[in-house]
């Protein structure tokens, strides 16, 4: 029988474009401090820590989780690093979920982070390829085009992305950790604002940040005697899949709707627009949000950008998403996918502030990396299953 | 710089070298690049032509094995207009990437568009390859230097919806 498992504590750093004062190390060990905080904790308490970034080429150090042991209090405990891409911190968080489900451990810690300033993701993202045309410029050229195949499928009014975009960056001025901020934000500014990969305009894409995430997940135990409502996990899933398969659905990747039945199926739900309260998805770039909601069968395939028109996924809509501000508003890429784990913890133990959607009971977080190929996702409850 | 000023942090620039290994099916296609065809390879699992050839279809699991020549046209899929540039990427701005699925072809492959106006390029649009004089062809995918639009009609979404 797995042990029941939760999030007993969240930290996380003020994302930002340049964390100059502190060191990896630095920037890693202030989440992890305040996680423990959160979670009544001492380092002595923690049994392993799980360590999560996207490729050791964002910040050219290979390895990084050899020299930050020592800051993470891992010395003398096991110590895992893992990497999924941008799905990291995801799927960092399931892996040190499955680690106290299985028994192994009662409390553990687990971090994950992103110091893009110190080298050039953009960089290490256009490699040349030997033998071959280097055309894909980052990130935002390779995901353009499956924007536009969306765009092309579903038929969607070409300002659905202005308008993920708008309300992503609102939601991110109630967050005091969200690296983007625009006060006056408005629909004119994101339709406005220059095309960089066309379709995907500048305001619709996500910044560089240094910034990092941690949770505390404990067993039964250890949850019961938290200073705080934990956050239960009550389903976790993962999928992969190829870059490239003749066939391959790029634009609803088969590895992601693979990964939403099982995830729905393991948390006992049937209609996930009804039973979840609220979720925290990966969307770097804004068109990503109706693709996701189709994905994660919250919308029937082509009216998810509905969702969006409707003002479902607004702040006080039916289903709020990325009340956080989201990935568009704060990138320290491999925390990215933990930022969204963390945030559907904090909205079910109560503890979002001024982004709470009030009443939050089961939350989803979820996350993408690679080329729309790793998948992570956890559904968290105010009670277990 | 004082004595007191912080050191806050230095630049290390990092390079990577390596030597890279086509394996037996990429370089079957890149020699017949060489001499101006684009061969790709067929899963014998789901009839499949993948183009370029990476050795195995990745749905099937299984190795392609027969050869077969496709052709250098074919049609956009989707595609992006970059406008930012990158530092690996020796392209003046804006230019146009295209999902294109060459005639025959199972699979679209990253290309480049040219010789067209930017608010021109169409999903559906058919495409030509250019390539370098023959004098410079060498075991590379650089022997195209681009795509441009044939005229001919566009093809209906229906027909590669599956292909983006």
């Amino acid at each position: 029988m797995p042990e029941r498992c939760a999030v007993i504590g969240v930290g996380q750093t003020h994302h930002t474009a340049k964390r100059i004062d502190v060191s990896q190390a630095g920037l890693l060990r202030e989440a992890a401090l305040r996680a423990l905080e959160d979670a009544g904790c001492q380092w002595s308490d923690i049994d392993a820590v799980v360590i999560g970034k996207a490729p050791d080429m964002f910040e050219g150090v290979m390895m990084p989780e050899l020299f930050l042991a020592e800051a993470l209090g891992c010395v003398g405990k096991p110590m895992f690093r893992v990497h999924t891409a941008g799905s990291v911190g995801g799927t960092t968080a399931i892996v040190a979920s499955q680690l106290v489900k299985s028994g192994v451990h009662g409390r553990v810690l687990t971090v994950a982070y992103e110091k893009q300033s110190e080298s050039n993701a953009m960089w290490a993202l256009s490699i040349k390829i030997p033998f071959r045309q280097a055309i894909v410029a980052g990130a935002g050229g390779y995901f353009a085009p499956l924007i536009r195949g969306y765009m092309q499928r579903s038929k969607a009014p070409e300002d659905v992305g202005i308008r993920v975009a708008l309300k992503d960056r609102q939601n991110a001025l109630k967050n005091p950790y969200a690296h983007l901020k625009f006060p006056d934000i408005d629909f004119d500014q994101v339709a406005n604002s220059p095309m960089l990969w066309d379709p995907i305009r500048y305001l619709e894409t996500c910044p560089s940040s240094d910034g990092a995430c941690a949770l505390v997940i404990a067993d039964e135990k250890h949850a019961a005697k938290a200073p705080k409502q934990p956050a239960w996990i009550q389903a976790t899933a993962m999928r992969s899949e190829p870059t490239q398969f003749a066939g391959r659905d790029t634009v609803n990747p088969q590895a992601s709707r693979d990964a939403a039945d099982e995830l729905w199926k393991k948390a006992e739900i049937t209609n996930p627009r009804e039973e979840i309260d609220c979720c925290e998805i990966y969307v770097p770039f804004s068109w990503f949000e109706p693709m996701w909601m189709e994905s994660l069968r919250f919308a029937e395939e082509g009216s998810g950008w509905k969702m969006t028109y409707e003002g479902a996924t607004a702040l006080d809509g039916d289903l709020p998403v990325n009340m956080s501000g989201g990935v568009l508003s704060s990138n320290p890429i491999g925390a990215s996918g933990m930022l969204r784990f963390a945030e559907a913890a904090n909205q079910v133990r109560g503890e979002a502030g001024e982004h709470q959607v009030p009443g939050a009971k089961r939350a989803l977080g979820h996350a993408y990396g690679g080329g729309s190929q790793f998948f992570s996702m956890w559904v968290v409850a105010q009670d277990p299953l | 710089m004082s004595d007191k000023e912080p050191v806050k942090s230095i630049i290390t620039p990092t390079r990577t070298e390596y030597t890279y290994t086509p394996g037996p099916s990429a370089q079957r296609s890149l020699r017949a690049l060489a001499r101006g065809k684009l061969v790709g390879e067929i899963c014998p699992s789901c009839n499949q032509v993948y183009y370029p050839p990476s050795g195995a279809c990745a749905r099937c699991g299984v190795a392609t094995r027969d050869e077969v020549e496709v052709a250098d046209k074919g049609t956009v899929t989707t595609y992006a207009i970059v406008r930012v540039p990158s530092e690996n990427i020796d392209l003046e701005l804006p230019y146009c990437t295209a999902h294109i699925l060459l005639d025959g072809a199972d699979i679209p492959f990253f290309g480049l568009i040219q010789e067209c106006e930017w608010d021109a390029v169409r999903i559906g649009m058919r495409v030509e390859a250019v390539w370098k004089p023959e004098s410079e062809w060498g075991l590379n995918a650089e022997n195209i230097r681009y795509f441009r639009p044939t005229g001919e009609p566009d093809v209906p979404f229906e027909q590669f919806k599956e292909h983006l």
